[in-house]
């Protein structure tokens, strides 16, 4: 940016002139793309007048990791892989929103009990996201005491996971057409248990924030955007609610059996930075709802879909069954073939609407797949976001906007 | 439920009556004819979703009448991607715009096919801001040039690659492997 500047050649010319000039000097700021307070691998030019950004530009990119193209090489199971990689903070959503997406493409129904068992695990993906979300924007306004009381019950959260999948943060959850197995009793126990403990501790986080002064001027009125400007910029999600717009896949196209539950969807009202964190706080309100009633209504049944040929069978069926050694061959070599067809499916994601756009030419791979990235589309809007405010408001904007590096390269 | 919020009715009159008039993918197909004649066409509704197909010329047009419409109310951009088929010959290339309506909760896809020789496609910038950097994706996995966009650079890949990467002759992995090929698993 090499703006202006008149500026004077020495001091030998300042002492010439008669009176002081002031120069409008403008400095080019790289926020990124290693920086603490970007929370992932992105670059943001800044052109900074003084405290004050004039304008910005951001550079994305530096973790793209060709998934589309990845995916036009690989049998379903192996996307399943992918997906944990975009947004990682909630990778159950990812991973049962691509599993659902080839269900539709084969229409496989799936059982009720499967349907909950997602719900369920979804949500409590939704509740870690929205911590990590909030927890990290009180560290970036200098609180962090709240941080590590809501981070504790995230570490609760991955035990759940391990319990169902063996694995914490790159899941690898579920199968086409259910669960790869049924909650065990340790699973029930510990979700009952994240039940009874968390709200306690949201309580406290709320206290510590909602009504904090300091907090609340680091965050009101920063970073906002009208509910027309977002919808032009494609947000969805808590991002989109806080400005206002009541948008929710879960209720305007609801699938794994969200039409269920009774829940409310929180809105905000200026689209700034303590909309979006009040909004998150109260989804995580809403997700504990909706948890218990898949929890209490948790129906019996199979938790698998009878659709032999792309459900991958357990392990111990292997070993012991004909059918299910041939099913686990054909599967795991991809040596079955999708139906012809095109699909678009969404789901809410933590971030807002993850859609995959999903054409099959018959083949054992994908034709083409397109991830609907939703951080991708809304991260546009940073710059006019955060142009006109200081350096350290643009830095409590972004982390509002919980911007997944993953998510956004893809 | 919401009606009856509204009208004040305690809950066991529950009422079935929307309080908008649904869209259905015949109603706003046949609208959408009346208006664009013979430059829409291929009308699909794959998995309940309306697909049609419309011609480079017309796209900005019959976005920009969807969007204003006053009954469809289709004014958000979800998503802007392409697709390659190499085998198609003049139609190489295929534009998706997926749109969808917040009020009317209702989805169109709209398909626009371009030969290999002229990849140009007018932007949709100027409708939704939303719109810059799915073109800009578009182009740097494929290659399709928006014209009239205010910013056409890579945006996942570095600037000095030279190709465009989603592109069918592009093979993932070495095409010369002998280990791999379908006739070892009788394929």
């Amino acid at each position: 940016m090499t703006e202006t500047s008149v500026a004077p050649q020495n001091n030998a010319d300042l002492a010439k002139g008669d009176q002081v000039q002031y120069v409008n000097e403008l400095t080019t700021l790289n926020l990124g793309p290693t920086h603490p307070a970007t929370h992932g691998i992105f670059q943001n030019i800044l052109t900074m007048d003084g405290e004050k950004i004039v304008a910005g530009e951001q550079t994305v990119g530096y973790i793209h990791r060709a998934f589309e193209k990845i995916a036009e090489r690989r049998p379903f199971y192996q996307i399943t892989t992918l997906t944990d990689r975009m947004n990682y903070c909630s990778s159950p959503i990812n991973n049962f929103g691509w599993h659902m997406t080839v269900e539709k493409l084969l229409s496989i129904e799936v059982p009720k009990r499967a349907q909950y068992i997602r719900v369920i695990l979804m949500e409590l993906a939704r509740i870690a996201d929205h911590i990590i979300c909030n927890g990290i924007l009180g560290v970036d306004t200098g609180a962090f005491t709240g941080f590590l009381y809501v981070y504790e019950k995230r570490e609760e959260i991955y035990e759940i996971y391990e319990e169902i999948c063996g694995a914490r943060l790159t899941t690898n959850m579920g199968r086409v057409g259910g669960m790869e197995r049924d909650l065990n009793s340790t699973a029930i126990n510990k979700i009952n248990e994240f039940l009874k403990s968390f709200p306690p501790v949201l309580k406290e986080f709320e206290r510590l924030f909602n009504r904090n002064r300091i907090f609340m001027d680091r965050t009101i009125g920063v970073g906002g955007i009208s509910a027309e400007r977002a919808m032009s910029y494609g947000f969805t999600g808590p991002n989109l609610r806080a400005a206002g717009v009541d948008y929710d896949v879960r209720v305007m196209s609801p699938y794994s059996s969200y039409e269920d539950f009774e829940f409310d969807i929180p809105v905000g009202q200026h689209g700034d930075t303590y909309d979006r964190f009040m909004v998150r706080n109260e989804e995580m309100w809403q997700s504990l709802r909706i948890i218990e009633q898949a929890m209490k209504n948790l129906p019996e049944g199979p938790y698998y879909a009878d659709a032999p040929e792309f459900y991958l069978p357990p392990k111990q069926e292997v070993y012991r069954n004909m059918e299910a050694l041939i099913y686990h061959f054909k599967i795991v070599m991809g040596e079955i073939d999708a139906p012809i067809g095109e699909v678009y499916h969404a789901v809410e994601g933590g971030n807002g609407e993850l859609g995959f756009y999903l054409i099959s030419d018959g083949g054992r791979t994908p034709y083409r797949l397109h991830f609907r990235r939703p951080c991708f589309i809304y991260y546009q809007a940073y710059p006019e976001m955060c142009v006109g405010s200081t350096i350290s408001d643009a830095i409590v904007t972004m982390s509002s906007l919980n911007v997944i590096a993953g998510e956004l390269d893809a | 439920m919401f009606v009856n919020d509204l009208l004040g009715l305690p809950t066991e009159f529950i009422t079935t009556t929307p309080l908008i008039h649904m869209l259905t993918n015949q109603s706003v197909a046949e609208e959408i004819v009346k208006k664009f004649g013979d430059d829409v066409f291929d009308f699909e509704e794959p998995f309940g979703m309306l697909t049609f197909t419309t011609t480079r010329e017309q796209i900005i047009p019959l976005l920009e009448y969807l969007k204003s419409h006053p009954q469809f109310n289709i004014n958000f951009l979800t998503d802007i991607t392409a697709i390659h088929y190499p085998d198609a010959l003049g139609q190489e290339f295929c534009v998706v715009y997926h749109t969808h309506s917040f009020i009317n909760n209702f989805r169109i896809r709209i398909k626009v096919y371009l030969p290999d020789a002229d990849v140009h496609i007018p932007t949709a910038v100027g409708l939704w801001a939303s719109a810059n950097w799915m073109e800009r994706e578009t182009f740097d996995l494929f290659g399709i040039i928006f014209d009239g966009h205010p910013n056409l650079k890579r945006i996942l890949n570095m600037e000095e690659m030279d190709y465009h990467p989603m592109r069918k002759e592009y093979p993932l992995e070495d095409p010369t492997r002998q280990d791999k090929i379908d006739a070892l698993f009788g394929r």
